[in-house]
């Protein structure tokens, strides 16, 4: 390993620790970075930081939480996204092509609908989530005779669609007063309630999936000859592609749960840490997980600092992500050719 | 000694779901031979050594590597056995021509490896062997149709195969990259590999195999060495043309070379 990579690594490491300072000198609150130290020290060694007991509160309490929430979904998503972009040799494939935002969006709307508690609203988002990619995988499995990646696609965009109607007949017969809007914040995506005990339950699914990409990552380069060319060189296609699916959606269900739907970061960074890193999995992966982080650490310290009131994390996302989209779309050959 | 059969086919019959593109082939293949398989356009050549290496299942028959049943063969293991050079594409990400090289090596590496220096050493032979070392850090996708193919060439050996099947490895090379490779196939079945090609142009067949397979319409016609099969009434029942077989002195002896003669529009 040497040149391109190890700038690419540095400078996304750089960006992270950038992006975590502003997150916390920036807002209603700001604790500037030699506070963070203090508090953070004094929280380990169990003395005093002679702060304000308010400062102590918003970290470890507050904005502590919604960082580290931040850093975790907008990793997951990007790493999810790079390991699809080369299952698939795609660029412009995102983790939710195989209905898993979906199929959360229409399990959080239904605990919604159903009026359960924040903790069922959660789990039933990740099921569904789950049960999509799930159904998406078995139709591909039992549609013989085509490109399976084609018909894995395709399944997924059917799946996607019914899952939708779902969702909007949900949306049609809510209690237009409490239970329309809540529907509606959530698929926009938001960090704003996440607490402790929510990053604690999804960082297992997240290392479960993040674990097996890394150890397949050398592998994940020959997935991206194709079906045939990687099986001439002794892959068990199916069955690669089965860990990968499955790593990815855990991930992708996990965060999502806690976050909504948060889109454009698993599309956009892959293909960015793609330009710094080059095409090697085993270098991509690392440098999606830190943009990835640091950009949804970003824009949800935009999301929270712009305006009076907070803007749906989905809704910034999109903003930024249309023009880089198209700025992408003007120069993919670039990092594809 | 005979040398050792490296791979045989019995009465093989392949395609794809619902269509039947062949049936009925039936050939061997021993260590240090070259095996040409000539046909037309959509003949099925592609498709048969897709059937020979298990990508596509069997319709019928038998493929054996040795003595072991392809069926019942671990991707892996046959891998590990044959090698398999494509017809060289671009639709791949920005790989460097090493680390293509080194995908070759996937086969004696367990799911979760990545190539350690025994490997990285074994796709720098590789690269020497085919003479491309030069182009080691040049990115795969940028370099030309001939350095692709013997890319592709570098990444079987590095397989460490006992068979290469080569799917057209000159076609869509120019006249100077056509020999080159010519060449490399001369030298790796000296060097005791069998090695089974398929090819449009006849005159490589007179060139470099020492049998001749000819596919026409799913069915293996003529099998044998290239002087007996390769005749212009052969070529007129595959390739549906008149084509003349003449002797021409070539360097110190004689070699054959075939000659199209055009048919005028009108047949008149």
């Amino acid at each position: 390993m040497s040149g391109r990579p190890v700038v690419a690594t540095s400078a996304a490491v750089l960006l992270l620790l950038a992006a975590i300072i502003a997150a916390f000198a920036i807002g209603r609150f700001p604790i500037s970075p030699g506070e963070l130290v203090t508090l953070v020290w004094a929280k380990l060694t169990g003395g005093v930081h002679g702060l304000s007991p308010m400062a102590d509160t918003v970290l470890f309490q507050i904005r502590g939480p919604r960082v580290i929430a931040a850093l975790m979904v907008g990793a997951a998503l990007a790493a999810a996204g790079a390991a699809y972009q080369n299952l698939f040799r795609n660029p412009l494939v995102s983790p939710d092509i195989l209905g898993v935002s979906s199929g959360a969006a229409l399990g959080a709307a239904l605990g919604i609908f159903l009026s359960l508690d924040l903790w069922w609203i959660q789990g039933l988002a990740f099921a569904w989530g789950l049960g999509a990619v799930a159904a998406v995988y078995l139709i591909g499995q039992a549609v013989k005779g085509h490109d399976p990646i084609l018909v894995l696609i395709l399944a997924g965009v059917v799946i996607g669609a019914l899952l939708g109607s779902v969702l909007a007949l949900l949306k049609y017969l809510a209690d237009p007063y409490n239970q329309l809007p809540a529907i509606t914040f959530w698929l926009l995506g938001s960090l704003a309630s996440t607490n402790l005990d929510d990053i604690a339950t999804t960082l297992v699914p997240v290392l479960l999936g993040l674990i097996p990409l890394w150890l397949l990552r050398w592998r994940m380069n020959l997935m991206a000859l194709g079906d045939e060319e990687a099986k001439a060189l002794g892959i068990n296609v199916v069955r690669v592609r089965f860990a990968v699916i499955g790593a990815a959606t855990l991930m992708t269900a996990a965060v999502v749960s806690i976050s909504g739907i948060v889109g454009w970061i698993g599309l956009l960074v892959p293909h960015f840490a793609r330009l710094l890193a080059g095409p090697n999995f085993a270098r991509l992966l690392p440098v999606s997980v830190l943009l990835g982080a640091a950009f949804l650490l970003l824009v949800d310290t935009l999301a929270r600092t712009v305006a009076r009131i907070e803007i749906p994390l989905g809704v910034l996302t999109a903003f930024i992500g249309t023009p880089f989209f198209i700025w992408l779309l003007a120069t993919a050959r670039r990092s594809w050719q | 000694m005979k040398p050792a059969v490296r791979v045989s086919v019995r009465d093989l019959a392949f395609g794809y779901p619902g269509k039947r593109v062949g049936a009925g082939v039936s050939l061997e293949l021993s260590a240090g031979e070259v095996m040409c398989l000539l046909g037309p356009n959509g003949g099925g050549k592609t498709t048969l050594f897709k059937t020979m290496l298990g990508l596509i299942p069997a319709q019928g028959g038998e493929v054996r590597y040795a003595d072991a049943p392809l069926a019942r063969m671990a991707r892996a293991e046959v891998a590990r056995i044959a090698g398999y050079v494509p017809q060289a594409h671009t639709g791949y990400f920005p790989f460097s021509v090493f680390d293509v090289v080194l995908m070759g090596r996937a086969a004696h590496l367990g799911p979760f490896a990545s190539p350690g220096k025994r490997d990285r050493e074994i796709a720098q032979r590789a690269l020497a062997t085919i003479g491309i070392e030069r182009l080691a850090d040049a990115i795969y996708t940028r370099i030309s149709g001939g350095e692709r193919q013997m890319t592709l060439i570098a990444r079987a050996l590095a397989q460490e195969p006992s068979i290469l099947v080569m799917d057209e490895p000159t076609a869509s090379l120019d006249f100077g990259n056509q020999v080159r490779v010519l060449e490399r196939i001369r030298d790796l079945s000296c060097a005791g590999l069998a090695i089974v090609l398929s090819t449009h142009d006849p005159d490589q067949a007179f060139l470099v195999a020492d049998r001749v397979a000819m596919l026409h319409e799913g069915k293996l016609v003529r099998l044998g060495a290239p002087g007996e099969t390769i005749t212009a009434e052969s070529l007129k029942l595959v390739y549906g043309v008149d084509i003349a077989v003449v002797e021409i002195a070539a360097g110190s002896g004689m070699r054959r070379v075939c000659v199209p003669s055009l048919a005028r529009a009108g047949g008149g």
